[in-house]
């Protein structure tokens, strides 16, 4: 029956319980959007790293896991000496520049050496680089710029020749020679970042110990560790922006649910006196209250849960490249959560005040 | 205090306090009503009518004196026991139906029978009083597709569905025609008649008032008159 009660009151007052909805499920789009997007950040760059094929990274020593290791601090010689070392087949120099933080990069690799590593790019469109200005652009880069192969890129103040569009999931989403981006970024004989590809990926672990004796002043790690140092639990600053979000979400749907409860209590003060004069308890209208909030809340959710494969769609649709967004369905229990423990603090005042309602006065309200 | 009244009210005084003024509504009121009775209270406006029906109805407790109703001694009552009071054995029919505009006519009369913890489905007999109410037909319509007849009708039904042991009917005809007052003053006496109702009705119409078996004249806080 407290059900009918309040389903009923929803239904009485249609715009105010849309717009209520419509407000608590702003920040629940916010919330699974932020977090579909630094998923899909983290689940892209995993993939891409995993897809090079080489079994040990070796970094410059102030190089952190982050999703950008711009810069060239290595000296290529480095390659060569990794080269000779026990059990590794293939050592890869490949130098990055940072275009659009954090998910696009374009890197400058040997391409023989990286086709050999990785069993190389499949190409959509055109063939391999072949003069020093051509680059290859993965599928959902050249979407968003809507070009395709043979026509003509800018980008770092430099007219690029499109030479092959190539399927995604392997190193970056944009591929020049070394020589050039090293050139280019006055980084010769340097590189960022070196792929070490081994002889059995079984002897990984020692030759990541043997490299770190030989290199103590690099960072030296397995692949599997490198890709985990993507998971979005490992950057700082991502949680802290998440917090505050759903921090955001729970006060815009405390505030949302507390304003337009109290309205609604004004609005039925003789209603609350009806019920007063019938034998309903203080606990029983603030039940009534709270069970409304509970159920816009729910409604909230749902609507942004909705709201936020709109947003997929368009960030799909417009910056595919960019923003590799992706729906965290686990993330939609924690978001109900959120906006009902907004909500049920919004209406806690309301529902107090309407339990308190004096019965005469209530009934003699107009 | 005699013994036997289902009402029993002696030297009841309310006062009400308005901005730094004490008001006097009664002023020492001795009432009594058997069960069965119907009985009506007349008076002009002020005359403490309404706030004595809210007493005895557990809507405020009173400044001093005794009120005892169904042998529950109100001035000991807590709010949560005026409470109770309301649920199981007082019900209320007002000047304005008071039905909850939301619901139809059967959740109005179902949300009484759930807040009072009875079953969801009306006894039999119930079923009997909707049809002396001629109500049944009704019972699916909200109360904006109900006329003001059948509305007060539906309010006598949800008053009654907890077999209260006393009916309070504020100015039950107040808002209604000649004819439809007519219905609900002889259904009111119908139930008091069939089903031996304890009603006390308040009425400024003397036409009303000789429905009951007794008639009470308040003026100024205080009985002046029984008749």
């Amino acid at each position: 029956m407290t059900t009918r009660l309040v389903v009923e009151n929803i239904k009485h007052k249609p715009m105010r319980t849309l717009l209520s909805i419509l407000l608590m499920g702003v920040p629940v789009t916010l919330i699974l959007s932020l977090v579909g997007i630094s998923e899909g950040l983290s689940a892209d760059a995993q993939n891409r790293a995993r897809g090079i094929g080489a079994d040990v990274v070796v970094r410059g020593s102030t190089a952190s896991a982050g999703l950008s290791y711009s810069g060239a601090s290595i000296s290529e010689k480095l390659v060569d000496k990794l080269q000779e070392q026990p059990h590794v087949k293939l050592a890869m120099g490949v130098i990055v520049h940072s275009i659009d933080f954090p998910a696009l990069s374009m890197m400058g690799v040997d391409l023989p050496a990286f086709n050999a590593m990785s069993g190389g790019f499949t190409y959509q469109e055109g063939g391999p680089l072949q003069g020093p200005y051509d680059i290859l652009i993965d599928r959902l880069y050249a979407d968003q710029k809507k070009t395709h192969a043979g026509s003509t890129l800018r980008l770092l103040n430099q007219d690029w020749h499109v030479a092959g569009i190539i399927e995604g999931g392997k190193l970056a989403r944009i591929v020049v020679t070394k020589a050039t981006l090293q050139e280019l970024d006055a980084a010769t004989g340097k590189v960022s970042v070196i792929y070490v590809k081994l002889d059995d990926p079984a002897n990984t672990d020692a030759v990541v110990r043997q490299l770190r004796e030989l290199l103590p002043n690099f960072d030296v790690n397995s692949m599997e560790y490198y890709t985990s140092m993507f998971a979005v639990t490992n950057y700082g600053t991502v949680k802290v922006f998440t917090y505050v979000v759903i921090g955001i979400g729970v006060v815009i749907g405390f505030a949302v649910v507390c304003l337009s409860m109290y309205m609604a209590v004004l609005q039925r003060t003789r209603e609350i006196g009806i019920l007063k004069s019938l034998g309903a308890s203080k606990t029983f209208i603030l039940r009534i209250v709270l069970t409304e909030a509970a159920l816009l809340g729910i409604g909230g959710t749902i609507l942004g849960i909705l709201m936020s494969y709109a947003a997929c769609w368009a960030i799909r649709t417009f910056v595919p490249a960019s923003f590799p967004m992706i729906i965290v369905h686990a993330w939609w229990p924690k978001a109900l959560l959120i906006t009902f423990l907004g909500a049920e603090m919004g209406a806690i005042y309301p529902g107090l005040s309407a339990a308190s309602h004096d019965a005469i006065e209530a009934l003699a309200y107009e | 205090m005699s013994s036997g009244g289902i009402i029993q009210v002696r030297d009841l005084r309310k006062i009400y306090r308005v901005g730094k003024v004490d008001v006097p509504a009664l002023r020492g009121v001795d009432l009594e009503a058997q069960r069965g009775e119907f009985v009506a209270i007349v008076g002009p406006s002020g005359s403490g009518k309404s706030t004595l029906f809210h007493i005895i109805g557990g809507l405020t407790p009173p400044t001093s004196g005794t009120v005892r109703v169904a042998d529950e001694d109100l001035a000991a009552l807590t709010d949560a026991g005026r409470t109770k009071l309301r649920k199981r054995t007082v019900g209320f029919v007002f000047q304005k139906f008071n039905l909850l505009p939301n619901l139809t006519a059967r959740d109005n009369i179902a949300v009484a029978r759930y807040i009072a913890g009875a079953g969801k489905k009306p006894d039999p007999q119930f079923e009997e009083v909707l049809r002396l109410l001629k109500i049944d037909d009704r019972l699916d319509h909200k109360p904006n597709a109900l006329s003001g007849g059948e509305q007060q009708r539906i309010a006598i039904a949800r008053a009654i569905v907890n077999h209260p042991a006393i009916l309070l009917a504020d100015e039950p005809t107040g808002n209604l025609d000649t004819e439809n007052s007519k219905a609900v003053l002889e259904i009111l006496r119908d139930l008091n008649e069939r089903l031996g109702q304890t009603i006390l009705m308040i009425t400024h119409n003397p036409e009303a008032a000789a429905y009951g078996h007794h008639t009470v004249h308040m003026r100024d806080g205080r009985i002046i008159e029984r008749t």
